[in-house]
Parts: C-alpha cells; sequence; structure tokens
C-alpha cells in the first residue's frame, strides 16, 4: 500500500543521500512530520442506519435531498429520489463520466435550478435558495476547472473569501477607517492559511502565476476563509502531480478533523479508498450504490458501471512490457501475469457494442 | 503653416471641457469594463442622457442650473438601473449587443420630432446658461497665460469640470483601494467564483453599472456646459472615441482615463490643424481640406486597432493587469 511505502521512506533515506535521490528533499517535505501522525488516520464509521443501500438514512445528516430531477432537453442528467450526506465525515462522490456527480454539485449549492426537488442544509430547506446565499449558510464549494482569480493576487484571492467584510459595502468602502481593521485581521488568516498550503512565498504573484496544482490548493484555501461548515470539492485531484496529491490528501483529512463536512467528486480510486468514510455511486443520474468504500469497491454492480472488472490489473505486466516484479504495488502483479491482453481486448470490444446498442 | 497658431490651439485643448468630459466619460467607463468586465458599448448613451438631462429640466421645468446636474445624474442612474435589471445576467458579448441598442434608443428618442418642444429633436438645445453664468464668482475680464487664455465664464466651466473630475477619481480611486473594488475586479475575472464565496455578484455588477453611468452622465454636462447640446455629438462613434481615450491610458487604472482623454484631444487638435494647413501648402495634393479633417478620424479608428493588438494594457496599465484578448 501506498502508506506503507511512504511511512518507510523516512527510515530509507537514512541510508540513501541526497545526491543518489534526486526526489528525496521533496519527499522528506511531505513527510517530515508523519511520524509523529498516525499513518492512516481513522476512518469515521457508524455513519448511516440500517443496511446500506442507496438512500440510505443517516446518524447525523448535514444535507437530505428529495426528488431531485434535472433534465437538459430530453436527458435526465439527476434523478435522485432520496440522499443524506453524514455530517462530519468525508463523502467522495464517484461515477462514470455523465452520471450527474457536477450537475448534482451545482443543484446543491444553487448554481442550477433542478426541475423539480427539495434539499435541506443543516435543517435550512436551499430550494429557490442563490448560489451566494448557500456560501453564506456554510456550504462552500469548488470547480472541477480550476477558477482562481488570474490577475488578482494570491492574497487578494484569499482575502475575497472571507464573510461579513465590512468593506465590501459600497457605502461603507469609502471610508476606509471603518473597514482597514478588519481587513487587517483577514489578511492574517489569509497568510496563516497560506503558509499550510505552501503558498506563502507566493502571497503577492498574480494567481495567473501559479501551477495548476498550485491553484487547485489556492482555490481550496480560498474556499476555507469563509469558514464553511461543509466544504464540496469538485475532482480537487484533477491535475495535480503525485507529490502534491499526498499534500492535498493531508489537508482534506485536516478539515474533517477541524469539524467540517467534506463532499468530494473524484476518479482517483486510490484517493477515494485512502480518505473516504462513505462513498455514494452515481450512474446515469441515478445514485446506485452507497456504503463505506471498501464494501462499494467490491460491489458488482459498482465493478459493472464504473470501475471495471479488471481494476487490480496492471496493464504493464499484461501487456508484457515490463515483468511483474515492477508493477505497481497497488495492483495484484501475480493475476495480472495470468491473463492475456487479447482476452481483455476482446472482452472489452464486447462491452462497447454492449452498450451501443 | 501657422506652426504657433496650431501649436497654441493644441495646447488650449488640455483645459478644454471636451477634454475633461471625455476624461469622466472614460473614468465610467473604466468602471464598467475594466474594473467590472462589463463590454459596455452605450457610453455615449449615458453621457447624452446627463446633457439633455441637464438642459431639459432648466429648459422645460425651470431648475437651477445645479438642480440640472442632479437630474441628468438622476437620469443616467435609472437608465443603468432599467438596463442592467434584464442584462447584468448576460455573458460579456451578449452585454456589448444590449448596450449599443440602448445607446442608439436614447438617441433616437431625443432626435424624433415627436418631442419637439421638450427636446428639440435635429436642432438639440440650447440657451440654457442664465442661471449656471449667474452663479460664477469670477469678475468679468480674461485670465490666465499664453494657450491657456479664457474669459471668466470659460474659467467657470473648466474649474467645475476639474472640480467634478477630481472627485471622479478620488471616489473611483478609494473605491477600487477597498474591499469593494477587490470583489468587483473578482467579477471581472469569474463571476461564478465569486458567487462560490458567497458575494452578491448582481448587487456589484448593478452598482458598477450604476456608478459608471452617472459618471460618464456628469462627463455629458461637462460637455454641454459652454455651448449646446446637439444629437449629433451622442451617436455610437463618441463610445469608440471614449474607448480610444480609455484603452490608450489604460482600462484598469484611476488615471489612465485622464491620460488617454488628454492625449486624444491634444493629438485630435493637432491633426485637425496640421492636416488641413498641410493640404492649403500643398503637402497633400490628392485631397481637399474637407477630406483632410476627415482623415483623423480614419486615423483615430487605426490607432484604436493599434492599441487593442499590441498594447491592451494602455499606457499606465500593467501588462498583466488587463488584457484584452484572454
Amino acid at each position: 500500500m501506498s502508506n506503507n511505502s511512504s511511512a518507510r521512506r523516512p527510515k530509507s533515506k537514512a541510508t540513501t543521500t541526497a545526491s543518489q535521490e534526486p526526489k528525496a528533499p521533496s519527499a522528506a517535505d511531505d513527510t517530515h512530520v508523519m511520524p509523529s501522525k498516525p499513518v492512516e488516520r481513522a476512518k469515521s464509521t457508524g455513519l448511516h442506519i440500517g443496511e446500506a443501500a442507496p438512500g440510505v438514512a443517516k446518524v447525523d445528516p448535514i444535507i437530505v435531498a428529495d426528488g431531485i430531477r434535472r433534465t437538459f432537453g430530453g436527458l435526465t442528467a439527476v434523478d435522485v429520489e432520496h440522499l443524506e450526506i453524514p455530517r462530519g465525515a468525508i463523502t467522495a462522490l464517484i461515477g462514470p463520466n455523465g452520471a450527474g456527480k457536477t450537475t448534482l454539485f451545482n443543484l446543491l449549492t444553487g448554481f442550477d435550478k433542478p426541475d423539480a426537488g427539495t434539499w435541506i442544509f443543516d435543517g435550512t430547506s436551499l430550494s429557490g435558495v442563490p448560489a451566494f446565499k448557500v456560501s453564506r449558510m456554510g456550504q462552500v464549494r469548488t470547480f472541477q476547472l480550476t477558477k482562481a482569480l488570474g490577475l488578482l493576487t494570491v492574497v487578494e484571492n484569499m482575502k475575497l473569501g472571507a464573510k461579513g467584510q465590512k468593506g465590501e459595502s459600497f457605502w461603507q468602502s469609502l471610508i476606509p477607517g471603518i473597514w482597514r481593521k478588519q481587513d487587517e485581521e483577514i489578511e492574517e488568516r489569509a497568510m496563516e492559511l497560506l503558509a499550510k498550503f505552501k503558498l506563502d512565498a507566493k502571497a503577492d504573484d498574480f494567481a495567473a502565476s501559479l501551477s495548476g496544482g498550485q491553484r487547485k490548493l489556492l482555490e481550496m484555501a480560498r474556499a476555507l476563509m469563509s469558514q464553511p461548515q461543509l466544504v464540496m470539492l469538485d475532482e480537487p485531484m484533477a491535475g495535480v502531480n503525485p507529490a502534491l496529491t499526498q499534500s492535498l490528501l493531508d489537508k482534506i483529512l485536516d478539515l474533517k478533523q477541524e469539524g467540517m463536512t467534506v463532499l468530494f467528486v473524484e476518479h482517483d480510486m486510490h484517493m477515494v479508498r485512502h480518505i473516504a468514510d462513505w462513498v455514494v455511486v452515481m450512474a446515469e443520474g441515478r445514485v446506485v450504490a452507497e456504503g463505506d468504500p471498501h464494501t462499494v469497491m467490491r460491489d458488482p454492480a459498482v465493478i459493472d458501471a464504473y470501475l471495471g472488472a479488471h481494476q487490480e490489473l496492471d496493464l504493464g505486466v499484461v501487456t508484457g512490457r515490463y515483468s511483474a516484479d515492477a508493477a505497481d504495488s497497488t495492483t495484484d502483479a501475480a493475476a495480472s501475469t495470468k491473463v492475456k491482453a487479447s482476452d481483455l481486448e476482446a472482452a472489452g470490444m464486447a462491452e462497447l457494442e454492449d452498450t451501443s446498442k | 503653416m501657422d506652426w504657433l497658431q496650431i501649436f497654441s490651439n493644441s495646447a488650449s485643448s488640455i483645459l478644454s471641457p471636451a477634454t475633461m468630459a471625455y476624461a469622466l466619460a472614460a473614468l465610467g467607463l473604466a468602471v464598467h469594463f475594466g474594473f467590472a468586465g462589463l463590454l459596455n458599448m452605450g457610453i455615449a448613451g449615458f453621457m447624452a442622457l446627463g446633457a439633455y438631462g441637464y438642459a431639459i429640466s432648466i429648459l422645460t421645468f425651470g431648475f437651477p442650473w445645479w438642480g440640472g446636474v442632479l437630474v441628468g445624474m438622476g437620469a443616467a442612474a435609472v437608465f443603468a438601473l432599467i438596463l442592467g435589471i434584464p442584462t447584468l445576467r448576460l455573458r460579456g458579448d451578449y452585454l456589448a449587443i444590449v448596450t449599443i441598442a440602448a445607446a442608439e434608443v436614447v438617441r433616437l428618442l431625443f432626435l424624433t420630432t415627436a418631442f419637439d418642444p421638450v427636446t428639440g429633436s435635429a436642432d438639440g438645445l440650447s440657451g440654457y446658461h442664465t442661471s449656471f453664468r449667474a452663479s460664477n464668482p469670477i469678475p468679468a475680464g480674461t485670465y490666465g497665460f499664453g494657450p491657456w487664455t479664457f474669459n471668466a465664464v470659460d474659467w467657470w466651466v473648466r474649474i467645475l469640470g476639474i472640480v467634478a473630475l477630481a472627485l471622479a477619481v478620488l471616489v473611483v480611486w478609494r473605491l477600487m483601494a477597498s474591499p469593494w473594488g477587490r470583489v468587483l475586479k473578482g467579477i471581472r475575472e469569474d463571476e461564478d467564483a465569486v458567487r462560490s464565496l458567497g458575494k452578491n455578484v448582481f448587487q456589484y455588477k448593478m452598482q458598477a453599472l450604476v456608478l459608471g453611468g452617472v459618471i460618464a452622465a456628469v462627463g455629458g454636462i461637462v460637455y454641454a456646459l459652454p455651448s449646446a447640446v446637439s444629437p449629433g455629438v451622442y451617436v455610437t462613434s463618441l463610445t469608440f472615441f471614449v474607448y480610444t481615450a480609455l484603452l490608450l491610458g489604460g482600462a484598469a487604472t484611476v488615471f489612465g482615463p485622464l491620460i488617454g482623454s488628454l492625449i486624444f484631444w491634444v493629438l485630435q487638435t493637432l491633426l485637425s490643424n496640421v492636416l488641413p494647413a498641410m493640404v492649403a501648402a500643398g503637402v497633400l495634393p490628392f485631397m481637399s481640406q474637407i477630406q483632410a479633417s476627415t482623415l483623423r478620424f480614419i486615423l483615430v479608428g487605426i490607432a484604436l486597432m493599434l492599441l487593442v493588438i499590441f498594447r491592451p494594457q494602455g499606457i499606465l496599465g500593467n501588462k498583466k493587469e488587463l488584457t484584452f484578448v484572454k
């Protein structure tokens, strides 16, 4: 498992020199706090009441959605009968492309209006509430295509996230005396958060000069400036390099530790397995499965709809590009050697023909 | 060619009411386009409302001159509200189409003979100066030196123009340095991101539209202060001239519109003097004097194109802060 290897790294570093291992400094950067922390933080369990099934009731739901439908012309993008998101846990929303995950995100955050349905956030109905009010209630989202405000500096981006700023009202903004002090406090908080996200050195640069991964970090940090109860992340890992992924995962786990609820859309199954306490699987607009990550990923319906039957195989080994010794540690190397590439291909083609009918 | 006269005229335009009017309109446009990202192509309509609001309230309703100023500003604010409610939900280029049409509607309403007793239709309005000139504290006579020698009335117009400009610059400068300005610039970059952070984007865009519109209306009033209101002034090409001045100085700056308008008018005056003089001196044998004075507008068009292509951030702007094509 990747957790084991990252935990081992500090030990192995003692026997190698930095010049032999060019990646050592960054690896040390990411893991230098690891030994003092438990490697894998405890997952939240006991979130649901009764048997895990689509629409199962939760012990303490933060969002309860009922009968949400959204159609685009003839296409039903989202058709969710009942869905509850557990409070204080990390919930992953997975599913194939076009399953309606982002549309559901847009509906829950007020960026889109459903044709039918009601949903309650923290005891308040959010039907018909505009996006900015949803955000003010403590439900903040990020976007699949990162929206860093390119021609504002990084610290300005952050300060924009703070709620209840006196200087943001037209007339009060004309008198600096009213908002100067609050603005300084906000800047202080922004710098603390930036330091946590290792962006403090970039504070005065335009956000446009950041790399894709740094923009993801900035967007997340900016969302946290509003001190939300529920953070909704739309593909937080898309386009982020592996070294940064580890630190982003830790950030998300930190959010839970600080008492926030996290709902995220993600295609990276390792990440989902690693940090999610609960997984909701969508396909063709519906919730097809729910449960804790390990159970859900063994669910035949989920494998069929999304994961595919061969997720444990290392394609490099199957196609003979390298030997079983070099296989990725998260895959089943022994099984990979037994499968013929041509069989896989034939099965895939048959499946494609099946779905196109 | 009488170079001394040409240079004197050009230098005089630094302090002309037209320059101040353009600077005010360009500043209003900077709020719309440079800071809020609203592609308003109807700035001429806001200026017309200012000028006509001023003249009509004095001529028809007998308001004092300062009452006329308030009416002009109020008319622009109301126009911004009416224009904004249906259109601010539109994306940039659609807003441009709607605003250009709305400005034309305003101009044609002032031009039509249906309201001739009030608007003067094609003749425009004049003779509304009594109250304004009576308020002039400067004793009669001429003051100043060199190209900047004006009589008491001209000075009164210029002083008020400068005061209005200074106030507008101060307000815009304070606003853009405040958290309010930060939200506005955020909206320019990506309004969905700002919305997701709990800001009422529509309200900010509306405030920006009203503020910029009112500043542009003050520009229209300053333009009308010295002589008359003519419907032929508030045409679409005025919008493009103001855009040229704005982009020349720098769209996302506070002092850029001022510098841009200054350069625009000094160059305009210079060209309108030099080109006909060159024809008269036989330097441009292939055109008449009338053609030569039209040539300067062609040159303005070329200048606008070159600016947008090669220096979209203007003279004062930061290259990174605003690029016309993203």
